[in-house]
């Protein structure tokens, strides 16, 4: 069994090295991910937003619905801290 | 934190730290329409200097900051960052398009206003939820006697 997901690793790995080989190079500007909508953002943040930090822009303007759910996500965190640890807590006190 | 482990020197070298960290934080919330910051990376810091306070003075003078209020400040932060999406829906746009919310500005710098208002938000809700979690972790039971 062990000898069987070694090989099962060597083949995937195998799989995965050739597969690298058609990626674009780093920081390409011919990639999919940069000529896709990229350019968009870059050239027309400021004239939309008035916001000299396309970061900005992206994240809070473009992606906006996307940082609502990173917020409600840290919120999530800090209720469920709240949850255990407050319920662990309240037992002690019981005991 | 319910006992501080502050001496005198402490005390002092966080009194004077603590003001300049809130204006930072500040700075970096507005700036961050210039620069690196935004509502995330400022909420951080002033969570940061709230705990320095409860680190050094325990949680008494905890600046009225209670378990409660902290979770009230991090979903009135939601509740804000939300809000202005359904505002935007109010005014005859998409959620979260702020350029129809109606402010006497062009257009550009309603969005800029916009975006400010959720990172004030995010700000809010991210201060309220760091403080909630440190106080959880630093609740000693046996502290309440």
């Amino acid at each position: 069994m062990r000898v069987l997901s070694f090989i099962a690793v060597l083949f995937m790995g195998g799989v995965l090295f050739y597969a690298a080989q058609d990626l674009p190079p780093v920081g390409s500007d011919k990639s999919p991910a940069a000529t896709h909508i990229s350019p968009d953002y870059v050239e027309n943040s400021l004239a939309d937003a008035a916001t000299p930090n396309i970061v900005t822009t992206v994240l809070a303007d473009y992606r906006g619905f996307d940082t609502l759910g990173e917020t409600s996500v840290i919120l999530t965190a800090g209720l469920a801290c709240l949850i255990i640890l407050g319920a662990a807590g309240r037992k002690e006190d019981e005991e | 934190m319910k006992r501080p482990f502050g001496s005198q020197i402490l005390d002092a070298a966080a009194r004077l730290l603590v003001p300049y960290i809130l204006l930072f934080a500040l700075y970096v919330l507005f700036h961050g329409h210039y620069s690196p910051g935004g509502g995330f990376q400022g909420g951080t810091m002033l969570a940061s200097a709230l705990i320095l306070v409860r680190l050094v003075r325990g949680s008494t003078p905890g600046w009225g900051l209670d378990r409660k209020r902290c979770v009230a400040l991090g979903v009135l932060g939601v509740l804000i960052y939300a809000g202005i999406g359904v505002a935007c829906v109010a005014s005859g746009a998409n959620f979260l398009n702020y350029g129809a919310l109606p402010l006497p500005m062009a257009r550009p710098e309603i969005r800029a206003m916009g975006i400010l208002g959720i990172e004030i938000g995010v700000t809010i809700g991210v201060m309220g939820t760091m403080v909630l979690i440190f106080d959880l972790l630093t609740d000693h039971r046996e502290d309440h006697g």
